[in-house]
């Protein structure tokens, strides 16, 4: 199977005044195949919003190459909608619904038939009915759904998402990933999805990048996650494999503690 | 985060809610409540007898007049129509060089905050021009527009262009940066870009420059009014000085701050009303 995003040797480093920023990522290199959910894991500061950032376009490599479908990533694009860490991203003079069309806005696609499909992915999301309601009228979690259902419309193939569930209470949290899952299956598209906790990677993933502590950060392995769907987190199974990623994970946190002194 | 933070800010608002319920409860109890509204009627009237009494045991009419003479005055203004048609051009002067300064400034704040090259290049122009007050303008207005509305107008507007300009210029450069990756990522042009998300999201900064912009009109014309007119609120209360009118003088300034404090109770209710969904509540 052909990979979907692939990085090769990727460097990275903020473009500062004068000085020489430090690297963030050092020979990044790691593929996503097409139609697979894919976790980023990794100690806070690592540089998964970077490699997130790098993929969406936003920003640009220093060194090595980003292919998506085997073209090399030059700007952001429709096929590749991200959601965003917090909600700032939405647009707060719009509401719900015509925040979820605006992709279909943008586009050109007519009014009557972007407003039909911008309610249908709100239902999808749990939200039918809500559409009238501008972003200041909703809950924490209710903006998140937004956020995810303003990015599915666009059938992107790929979709980036950076902790789109970290502020959200844990009861709101487990509901949406059961939904995010239920929506992965359905569509059978391709995520990149960044968290900082190890039961929500493995609940989602099909594989789970954990990237070595910054700077210079880089893929310290891959894990595969062969556990079947629905999964739960009392399999032992889940418990086993939570210790496995555990103990990688505090060896690299312990290892950027100094650093961050 | 930030949905901490509002949560927070709900709750505190509901506690302080809950206070001031209690407050009034506890009021309630006693034998005279105030409402709200009475209050400022209240400090003002309160304000109109003190003046009365101070201005009429201490000082000569001609160096303080008392409010009796100063609505009389008022009475004596609006009945010769000369009030009138002196508010009519102060007016009319502001609300022209208001109109022609927002435009300009907000145009040119919204180009510079969105194109890079358009900001180096005028921002040297930007930061001295704000430094120099419009009324040092004057002489050279006087002498290209004419003692008429040329040079009145010409300088509300340039005051107003720079105090728009610079709070728009303010409101593109903070639009938070993931709104402008959502529609990049959702494939916006530059031009969808700029008319479906940074226009809308540096309203309310535009909105702010202008409420500013206006009081800075009022001030401008005036002084340019006492310094060089034929007619107008400013020229009403310079000319009344030099015939020691200064109840007259009273009645131009009160005129002045109840026109500036309509135009901006005004202003409000028009953005409460069109603008309220550009308000940045996130």
């Amino acid at each position: 199977m052909a990979a979907m995003i692939r990085f090769e040797d990727v460097d990275f480093r903020f473009t500062g005044r004068g000085a020489t920023q430090p690297l963030v990522l050092e020979r990044l290199s790691f593929e996503i195949e097409r139609g697979e959910f894919f976790c980023l894991l990794g100690p806070s500061g690592c540089g998964k919003t970077t490699v997130l950032n790098l993929l969406a376009g936003f920003e640009q490599p220093s060194s090595g190459r980003i292919l998506v479908a085997d073209h090399p990533v030059a700007a952001p694009g429709v096929e590749r909608t991200v959601v965003f860490q917090g909600d700032d991203s939405l647009y707060t003079w719009l509401t719900a619904v015509e925040n979820v069309e605006f992709g279909l806005r943008l586009a050109g696609v007519d009014a009557a038939t972007r407003r039909g499909t911008a309610e249908r992915y709100l239902t999808l999301v749990g939200l039918s009915g809500q559409g009238g309601k501008y972003p200041s009228e909703l809950s924490g979690g209710m903006k998140q759904r937004i956020q995810i259902a303003r990015a599915l419309v666009c059938d992107s193939p790929i979709l980036l998402m950076d902790e789109p569930f970290a502020a959200l209470d844990a009861q709101t949290r487990s509901t949406l990933q059961d939904e995010l899952i239920g929506i992965w299956q359905e569509t059978g598209r391709t995520f990149l999805f960044i968290t900082h906790d190890i039961g929500e990677s493995i609940l989602l993933a099909d594989r789970i990048g954990l990237m070595t502590a910054g700077p210079a950060a880089s893929m310290k392995t891959i894990v595969p996650v062969d556990l079947p769907r629905p999964r739960r987190r009392s399999d032992p199974a889940f418990g086993a494999l939570y210790e496995r990623i555990g103990v990688v994970v505090s060896e690299e946190v312990r290892r950027s503690a100094p650093m961050a002194r | 985060m930030s949905r901490l933070a509002e949560e927070r800010a709900a709750s505190a608002r509901a506690a302080g809610a809950g206070a001031e319920r209690r407050v009034r409860g506890r009021r309630s109890g006693r034998r005279f409540v105030v409402p709200n509204v009475l209050v400022p009627v209240v400090s003002v009237a309160a304000l109109l007898v003190v003046w009365q009494i101070v201005a009429w045991a201490l000082f000569p009419p001609v160096l303080f007049p008392t409010p009796v003479l100063v609505a009389k005055a008022f009475r004596n203004e609006l009945a010769s129509g000369r009030l009138l048609g002196d508010m009519a051009v102060s007016l009319g002067r502001i609300f022209g060089g208001f109109a022609l300064g927002c435009t300009l400034g907000a145009s040119t704040g919204l180009l510079m905050g969105y194109i890079p090259a358009v900001r180096r290049a005028l921002d040297p122009f930007i930061q001295f021009g704000r430094f120099v007050p419009s009324i040092s303008l004057l002489s050279p207005a006087l002498i290209w527009f004419g003692i008429g509305e040329g040079s009145k107008l010409f300088l509300i507007t340039y005051t107003t262009t720079f105090i728009v300009l610079l709070n728009t210029l303010a409101a593109v450069l903070t639009v938070p940066r993931n709104k402008i990756r959502a529609a990049q990522c959702l494939g916006a042009t530059r031009g969808q870009l700029f008319r479906l998300v940074i226009l809308p999201a540096s309203l309310h900064g535009i909105f702010t420059g202008m409420r500013v912009g206006m009081g800075l009109s009022f001030t401008t014309v005036v002084a340019a009014e006492m310094i060089a007119a034929e007619a107008g609120l400013g020229f009403l209360i310079i000319n009344s000085r030099l015939w020691f009118q200064t109840d007259v003088v009273f009645v131009g300034i009160i005129t002045l701050g109840a026109l500036g404090y309509l135009a901006d109770k005004t202003f409000q209710a028009i953005i409460r009303r069109v603008a309220w969904r550009y308000a940045p509540t996130n």
